[in-house]
């Protein structure tokens, strides 16, 4: 057993604190976020300089053959910053994505382009309705002599408005909730048929709420099996959970530094608040609590990448409990303990509060995290 | 012992009933009840409504201009104003600064400022905390110099809590630095367009514009605005502190919003069921109703209780800015997904355009981070267990 990350991880870890704590400055990020865009382009260019587009595809595809560990690394460090650019979105969950279940083809046309920086992908999964029933499909793909006619409504689309293609879940058999009969298919941001609204989020990032009125698709932009597409998008999810995981642990750990200097320097009643002892016990709290995110990221990270299902789920339900439960409590009380302040659209902590809360409602909240591993114990008793 | 209302208590919360169900304006029960922007037109017009009914200040003596309601009564009319979605009235002038200067106000300062504030007429804000003085609220140290008929007010309030609109400010300002801070505080009302005073926003976590800087240069402020005696402030302070806390108890709106998440609940989807089958968050609300009406009985129990609230208003202040915190929390939970949109347009009434998810799920994450302060403000909850301890428990 070694916790330790390899020498080349540390060495990204270095740079990319680097990277957020000199260049990714807080007010040019409330310029680009301001400014609707989603994305800077010159942060994305240098994020493709680094390496950190293709660090997780194959190196046949232009990537550095790098793992979910990496990423873990990767994600804390843009926790940290509150980086907002379509790293998840684009590299994480539609990266993974064709890695894990494009064909030599599909691969060999989208990797290279995400590794440069030039393509953004998402993936258009959820929809009105569903919670966060992952089979939860009504969106269908029927044959239309060799192409297929995609029409429904998928909502929550992380970065679908900045993508140019989106990876779509339909139904080609089967009944709504049904595991079975889901396929997924690469669709042109342009194509005909689709509509596209791009919303702000709360925390700096883009959705999209994204309809399909018989979308016209060729056979060749199917991805995997017909039919057989639901353990792909879990194990995209699952790498996205992952991903997510760390990024809420990079975001905890800034949210304790930044609320440790404000208690030690913040002075009422003639001392310093952080020698009273009530904050002294939330602040250890909240430290206790992020140690045991980070443990449960690094387990996440661990299991996202392997095919026992079953195993690969547990860990990243588990992850994403204790992970979204953390980020609540360390969010609330970083706020609480910066006082007014806290609650002032100018405090790094009021931001990355907002990004703990999010990333708890993002592919399942913690009540829901629960009820999978809950549900998970019952059948293996049963 | 009877926890039941009387036959005259619900009669009378028959004619609340009617009187809301016929004159609160539809637009302004639908923007009180899809949670939008707040609006200042639409406080002023509620509260003159509510004036010309007679019933402009629940809470006072009819020989103020009130309606002389008992506390039940005045309850009973707070719970059914909130389930009709009517604006919550300004408490900064009707709760907090009037109770202030019935008490400790000469005739002449009643006569002045009372019935501005029962019409609606005068906007009131609060003057306490400052940048350095926010828990320590005694260390605060705007100052105050008399010179002949005026005091001269310099220095700069904060967290001012719809200060853009008012017309007066309560202040608490430094008139001596002789002994305890405590001893040093006096209690001046000051006209806002007043030479010398400005207000700057604040923008708050979830962008919206609440709250207020506000500075004071060189401020002439008449020395008949000081009430009571000066540098006897802080026995005035603590006062209107008592009156906040029990009205941040918040009853009614909380129950307006329970009933609300209740029905939300059976609104959104969970796939092919409807939330409220979820047993986790079932579980959850019914947790939070149950507290909720242990809330609404402590409340009752501490206001028909004749030695008044003491410190024991402590109590309401945390059990109900942590219940209402977790009302807004469970109303953002149950949009999941579609609450992470943040569409600051579709916050006014006249709003078409796209939204993500129902039209509950569009204000949730934002009234979520803005209850955030309800723990925070009015004395943290941290401040507050500390007066439990102290001045209840004797620690």
């Amino acid at each position: 057993m070694n916790f330790d990350l390899t020498e080349e991880q540390q060495m990204l870890n270095d740079s990319l604190r680097r990277f957020v704590t000199n260049e990714y400055c807080f007010e040019k990020r409330g310029e680009m976020i301001s400014s609707g865009a989603g994305i800077d382009k010159a942060t994305w260019e240098n994020f493709a300089e680094m390496g950190l587009l293709g660090f997780t595809f194959p190196e046949d595809y232009d990537g550095l053959g790098g793992n979910a560990i990496d990423t873990l690394v990767v994600m804390e460090n843009f926790g940290r910053g509150l980086v907002v650019e379509p790293y998840l979105a684009t590299v994480v969950l539609a990266g993974g994505l064709i890695r894990d279940a494009g064909n030599e083809a599909q691969k060999a046309d989208i990797l290279p382009g995400i590794t440069s920086g030039e393509r953004l992908l998402a993936l258009a999964h959820n929809e009105p309705g569903a919670r966060y029933n992952l089979s939860y499909v009504q969106t269908t793909a029927r044959k239309d002599g060799v192409d297929f006619l995609i029409s429904g409504q998928k909502t929550a689309v992380l970065h679908g408005g900045q993508a140019n293609q989106l990876i779509v879940s339909a139904r080609t058999s089967g009944n709504v909730n049904d595991e079975s009969g889901l396929s997924l298919f690469l669709v042109d941001r342009n194509a005909k048929g689709v509509t596209v609204d791009d919303f702000a989020t709360h925390d700096g990032h883009r959705t999209a709420e994204i309809s399909f009125n018989n979308v016209s698709v060729s056979a060749d932009n199917l991805i995997g099996s017909m039919d057989k597409a639901f353990p792909t998008i879990e194990k995209a999810v699952d790498l996205g959970i992952a991903a997510l995981c760390a990024e809420a642990v990079g975001a905890m750990e800034a949210m304790n530094a930044a609320t440790l200097e404000y208690i030690k320097t913040r002075k009422q009643f003639g001392t310093p608040i952080g020698k009273f002892q009530v904050l002294q016990h939330r602040m250890a709290d909240m430290f206790i609590q992020t140690e045991q995110a980070k443990t449960m990221a690094i387990l996440a990270a661990s299991e996202a990448d392997s095919d026992d299902r079953a195993s690969r789920r547990e860990a990243i339900s588990m992850a994403k409990t204790l992970v979204g439960q953390a980020a609540r409590y360390v969010g609330q009380q970083g706020v609480q303990l910066h006082g007014g302040m806290g609650v002032t659209d100018e405090m790094f902590a009021a931001h990355l509060f907002k990004r703990l809360t999010l990333i708890n409602l993002l592919f399942g909240d913690a009540d829901h995290h629960l009820a999978q591993v809950s549900d998970g114990l019952l059948a293996r008793t049963a | 012992m009877d926890l039941n209302y009387t036959p005259e208590q619900e009669a009378f919360r028959a004619e609340v009933r009617q009187f809301l169900d016929e004159n609160l304006p539809d637009d302004i029960r639908e923007r009180v009840q899809k949670r939008l922007r707040p609006d200042k037109a639409m406080t002023e017009r509620w509260q003159k409504i509510l004036f010309d009914k007679g019933w402009g200040a629940s809470t006072w003596s009819k020989e103020f201009g009130g309606t002389g309601w008992d506390p039940i009564q005045q309850i009973i009319f707070e719970e059914e104003c909130a389930l009709a979605g009517a604006p919550r009235q300004l408490d900064f002038g009707l709760r907090m600064v009037a109770p202030v200067i019935m008490t400790f106000g000469n005739d002449e300062q009643k006569q002045r400022f009372l019935p501005g504030i029962v019409s609606g007429e005068d906007w009131w804000c609060q003057g306490y905390s400052e940048p350095g003085a926010g828990s320590d609220l005694a260390s605060l140290r705007t100052s105050a110099k008399r010179e002949g008929e005026h005091y001269i007010v310099n220095g700069q309030k904060t967290w001012t809590t719809l200060g853009q609109h008012a017309d007066w400010i309560f202040c608490l300002v430094r008139t001596s630095t002789e002994g305890k801070t405590q001893q040093g505080i006096s209690f001046l009302l000051i006209d806002m367009n007043t030479p010398g005073i400005e207000v700057r926003p604040i923008i708050m976590l979830d962008g919206e514009h609440e709250i207020n800087e506000v500075y004071f240069d060189n401020v002439k402020v008449p020395a008949e605005n000081l009430i009571g005696e000066e540098n006897q402030g802080w026995t005035y302070a603590k006062f209107l502190l008592g009156h906040e806390r029990t009205g941040l108890a918040n009853v009614g709106q909380w129950k307006a919003a329970m009933k609300r998440l209740k029905e939300v609940a059976r609104e959104e989807q969970d796939g092919q069921r409807p939330l409220i089958e979820n047993t986790r968050f079932r579980d959850r609300l019914a947790q939070l109703d149950a507290e909720l009406r242990a809330l609404e009985l402590t409340v009752l129990r501490v206001l028909t209780d004749k030695r008044g609230p003491g410190p024991q208003a402590s109590i309401l202040k945390i059990r109900g800015t942590e219940i209402g915190q977790q009302l807004f929390e469970m109303l953002m939970e149950a949009g999941g997904q579609d609450a992470i949109a943040y569409i600051p347009e579709a916050l006014e009434l006249d709003y078409n355009g796209p939204r993500v998810g129902s039209a509950d799920a569009t204000p949730a994450a934002g009234d979520y981070f803005n209850m955030r302060k309800l723990s925070i403000f009015g004395g943290s909850n941290e401040i507050q267990r500390n007066i439990i301890a102290q001045l209840v428990l004797g620690l």
